[in-house]
């Protein structure tokens, strides 16, 4: 498998806070990651700089080689824990938003034959999340992981090259949360798709990932707490079995 | 049953909601009634009948000078201005609103001028306006849009720089330019805002056309309150008022009804 995403020395700094330093890190195509590690150990923080929500301090990312621009784009889809979703859109609406944005620079709407053709494609991937019978519920409508299924099927649309998941299923119940792994997996399997996912939840993280980082302080200074940054302590790949049936 | 868990049925609500209203008219009916028990020729606090009779003429009898029927006259003039007036505040409001709230150069740049420019009472102003733009229509309809326009800009563009950024980072994850952002995503959950932002302005807009009106003008409502108020006519201030009360409430429900009908999502999860 060839290298998607690489992190060469990357830092990140609020003013004096180190909050991630000298994170190394090569990330194969087809791999599902998840991320683990205490509170403020710089998760989030990581996500964001992948997603280009920020830029490292110092350090490069490169994406197929090429360095990452520090914005947000359609090579890198996103799902957060809340939010991911547009309220004042039908289910339908909220998928046929990507395509949309994309055809119709200008009125960001399609009409006619375009319209019906993104409302197909959008129909096709909310049927492969389980939402073929709730095309036109507003967010509102429906619960959390079914706007979880939603904002997958939103990201999935724009086929990116590497999907975040920032703590997705942290909000939902426990037999919903097992839904969606199930959910998760298949798709990660069916679209090839590489995946970084923040969680809280270690089984999580290890049930459905192929590696497990681990971000934490490899030192601590108790008088300036603030000025040592994590980075990744522990890298555990994990055998994966490589299709559905051997699961 | 503690009273903040008590729960009030339609039926009952507006029942209750009718008590104050009918008793306040009950005590006026009393006082008035006494006070032309002792002078059949009061004026302070005329009966219905005399608040009719003084309507009638108003209502229905064209102005010997003008040729007019008054009361509508003056509720057209005083319509047109109020609708101009927020008319232009909405669309500026919405606009303004969502370039300050959208784009930070923008909001950079301008935010300190609009909050400026809200901070100054707008009646300090008027002189400026009936100097600017003469004692014409225009002066009064400017007064209404520098009274509110500011406050429903500052509004809007608040709700839109407070929406979650998760869902502006979602939008250009999908591929979505800063335009397609303003378009698809700011402009639609700004607009039941807007329309929350104009009821409440309705009020102080009211404030601003009677202000204008009374100062000069030669037709509309406040006009001709405060002309009348030079003969002690309550009987057609009463009314007048009650008109007015009347023409807001209206506006109030059906800018309601409106968002509720146009923006069902922004209305909790029952639509």
């Amino acid at each position: 498998m060839s290298t998607l995403l690489s992190l060469r020395d990357v830092w990140v700094e609020y003013g004096d806070k180190v909050v991630l330093e000298r994170v190394n890190l090569d990330i194969e195509e087809g791999s599902f990651v998840s991320i683990i590690g205490p509170s403020g150990a710089g998760k989030s923080s990581l996500l964001r700089i992948v997603l280009g929500q920020e830029a490292p301090t110092r350090g490069e990312i490169l994406l197929d080689g090429m360095p990452l621009r520090p914005e947000c784009g359609p090579d890198r889809g996103v799902v957060f824990q809340r939010y991911s979703v547009f309220p004042h859109l039908s289910v339908l609406r909220n998928t046929m938003f990507g395509i949309e944005c994309e055809q119709a620079p200008f009125a960001a709407r399609l009409f006619g034959a375009r319209k019906r053709a993104a409302a197909t494609e959008a129909e096709e991937m909310l049927r492969a999340v389980g939402l073929g019978d709730s095309l036109h519920l507003y967010p509102a409508q429906m619960s959390g992981g079914m706007q979880q299924r939603l904002a997958i099927a939103q990201a999935l649309l724009k086929r990116p090259r590497i999907l975040l998941l920032d703590e997705p299923f942290g909000a939902l119940d426990p037999g919903i949360r097992a839904d969606m792994h199930t959910l998760t997996t298949k798709l990660w399997r069916e679209y090839s798709l590489t995946v970084i996912m923040v969680t809280h939840d270690i089984r999580e993280a290890f049930s459905l990932g192929t590696r497990v980082l681990t971000l934490d302080k490899r030192r601590h200074d108790p008088h300036a707490p603030h000025r040592f940054g994590a980075t990744a302590v522990y890298d555990l790949p994990l055998k994966k079995p490589a299709s559905p049936a051997a699961s | 049953m503690r009273w903040v868990n008590r729960r009030i049925g339609r039926g009952n609500s507006i029942l209750l909601g009718a008590i104050p209203i009918v008793l306040l008219v009950l005590f006026y009916l009393v006082v008035a009634a006494n006070r032309h028990a002792i002078n059949p020729s009061d004026k302070i606090l005329p009966l219905p009948s005399g608040m009719a009779s003084a309507m009638h003429g108003l209502l229905f009898e064209r102005d010997q000078l003008s040729g007019q029927l008054i009361f509508w006259a003056d509720t057209l003039a005083s319509l047109q201005r109020l609708g101009l007036g927020l008319g232009i505040s909405t669309l500026s409001a919405l606009l303004v609103g969502l370039l300050l709230g959208a784009l930070p150069p923008v909001r950079a740049t301008f935010g300190p001028l609009v909050t400026g420019i809200a901070v100054i009472p707008p009646i300090a102003l008027l002189p400026i306006l009936f100097i600017a733009f003469g004692l014409g229509e225009t002066a009064k309809v400017a007064l209404i849009v520098i009274g509110i326009a500011p406050f429903m800009i500052r509004d809007v563009a608040a709700h839109i720089a407070a929406l979650p950024r998760e869902q502006l980072i979602k939008a250009q994850t999908l591929g979505a330019s800063s335009w397609q952002v303003m378009l698809r995503v700011a402009l639609p959950q700004a607009m039941p805002r807007l329309i929350q932002a104009v009821r409440l302005s309705l009020g102080p807009a009211w404030v601003f056309l009677i202000s204008a009106e009374a100062i000069a003008s030669d037709i509309g409502l406040g006009y001709r309150i405060f002309l009348v108020r030079r003969y002690l006519s309550m009987d057609i201030i009463l009314p007048y008022v009650a008109w007015i009360a009347l023409l807001a409430i209206v506006m109030d429900v059906a800018l309601t009804w409106s968002s509720r009908r146009l923006f069902p999502w922004a209305h909790g999860a029952n639509h």
